[in-house]
């Protein structure tokens, strides 16, 4: 019985351009890596731009502005927006639906928005994690 | 491995999560109805008042008495007679109006997630340290470490602060209406300090990220701690910040100094994407 012929497929071995994609400031170049941020960390908030949703937490929590909000940006993991939640230390993307403003402030108050309600849900890995080991 | 496999947390798959560095799913409908606190967050009025004395209580019993008024529903509360004691005020992840007539020894306030905080005295060292949110006014001088480790909300001090403030702060903002100590903002990640006074050697070594704004003069500046110019968004933050501190003083905040990072002792360019996002 002949046998089959079987095409030898050679996987091409990936290069790694893809973890320097990005690279284009001098400090960059310098260090010939990209560095991670894609967004002013520092950039404060245009309070002109605040939600209605936002409005209403800052009522609620009895505050003046937006307070450790000032904090939050839109951020980026695996090339998908998302925002930091640091109490689960982990990105949390933004839904697939959700279109984004181009402009960074108006996005850091959707990373806003979206941070709230996943914090504040009952859905919150941290719900499930205190249910296991909160002490009585 | 076995044993690790059996935990309850590794059921979960939150390990799996930080191991593999796989985005967090998303827990929730963006559409459910709105809710602004935690899980578990008492419900509290800030209408509803009482006191607690804290002469004859240790600060274990102080922290106790909060948690049990705040799960009656009282949303503001005086503890009077606070003698210094250190420790008081701690883990409070709930909105609420604490108020301190008097002083407070070394880590007051530590690790809060919400509460408005007044203290009507002075405060000791690594005040509201690790504090993630909420508002923490102290009227008078605060000790070293102000601040230290803070990660979110606003700290404000209306004396002076001592040594170290600000010392590898995460995020937030700290404001002191007086003069601050020696190395404030030293290994600073993230986040803002105002200083209205003046500032004594080496602000902002080895800062990482953020934004120090000093109002008086600079004894000098730490390692890659580096001047640059204000803009039109840092002056309406800083008008709009200052009314927040209550701090009543005349500022011309054009004429402030803005300190950021040089980046170049820029540590986490030498680190993995994955590693870095713990940092931020």
């Amino acid at each position: 019985m002949a046998k089959k012929k079987t095409k030898k497929v050679v996987k091409k071995r990936k290069s790694n351009s893809s973890k320097d994609k990005g690279i284009k400031t001098a400090r960059e170049k310098m260090i010939g890596q990209h560095i991670g941020y894609r967004y002013d960390v520092n950039l404060l908030p245009d309070y002109n731009r605040l939600t209605p949703f936002l409005k209403k937490y800052i009522e609620h929590m009895g505050w003046d502005d937006l307070n450790w909000l000032e904090d939050v940006h839109m951020g980026y993991e695996d090339g998908k927006p998302a925002v930091f939640d640091r109490n689960i230390n982990g990105w949390v993307t933004t839904p697939p639906k959700l279109k984004l403003p181009k402009d960074q402030q108006d996005r850091d108050m959707i990373a806003r928005e979206l941070l709230i309600k996943f914090q504040m849900s009952s859905n919150h890995p941290l719900v499930t994690l205190k249910k296991a080991y909160k002490k009585n | 491995m076995a044993s690790l496999k059996k935990h309850k947390s590794q059921e979960m798959g939150l390990h799996d999560e930080v191991l593999t560095g796989r985005t967090q799913q998303v827990f929730f409908n963006p559409e459910e109805s709105e809710n602004f606190f935690y899980h578990d967050a008492y419900d509290v009025d800030f209408n509803k008042r009482t006191e607690i004395d804290a002469k004859n209580l240790d600060c274990r019993e102080i922290n106790d008495k909060i948690k049990n008024m705040m799960s009656k529903g009282y949303g503001t509360i005086v503890i009077k007679n606070p003698g210094s004691k250190h420790s008081v005020g701690v883990g409070i992840l709930n909105k609420l109006n604490l108020i301190v007539d008097g002083s407070l020894g070394y880590f007051g306030i530590g690790s809060v997630d919400g509460p408005t905080v007044r203290i009507s005295g002075r405060v000791g060292w690594s005040c509201a340290e690790n504090m993630m949110a909420g508002k923490v006014v102290v009227e008078k001088n605060a000790g070293s470490c102000f601040g230290a480790a803070i990660r979110g909300g606003d700290l404000i001090c209306k004396g002076s602060v001592g040594a170290r403030s600000g010392i590898d702060m995460k995020g937030g903002t700290i404001i002191v209406g007086g003069d601050a100590g020696a190395f404030t903002g030293f290994m600073m990640q993230r986040g803002r300090i105002v200083i209205l006074g003046d500032v004594g050697p080496n602000l902002g070594d080895s800062l990482y990220d953020g934004t120090i704004f000093v109002g008086g003069s600079i004894k000098s500046l730490g390692a890659d701690a580096v001047e640059a110019e204000m803009t039109d968004l840092d002056v309406a933050w800083l008008k709009r910040k200052l009314k927040v501190s209550e701090i009543d003083k005349k500022v011309d905040f054009k004429k402030m100094t803005k300190i950021v990072s040089g980046k170049k002792l820029w540590n986490y360019d030498n680190l993995e994407p994955t590693e870095r996002k713990g940092a931020i």
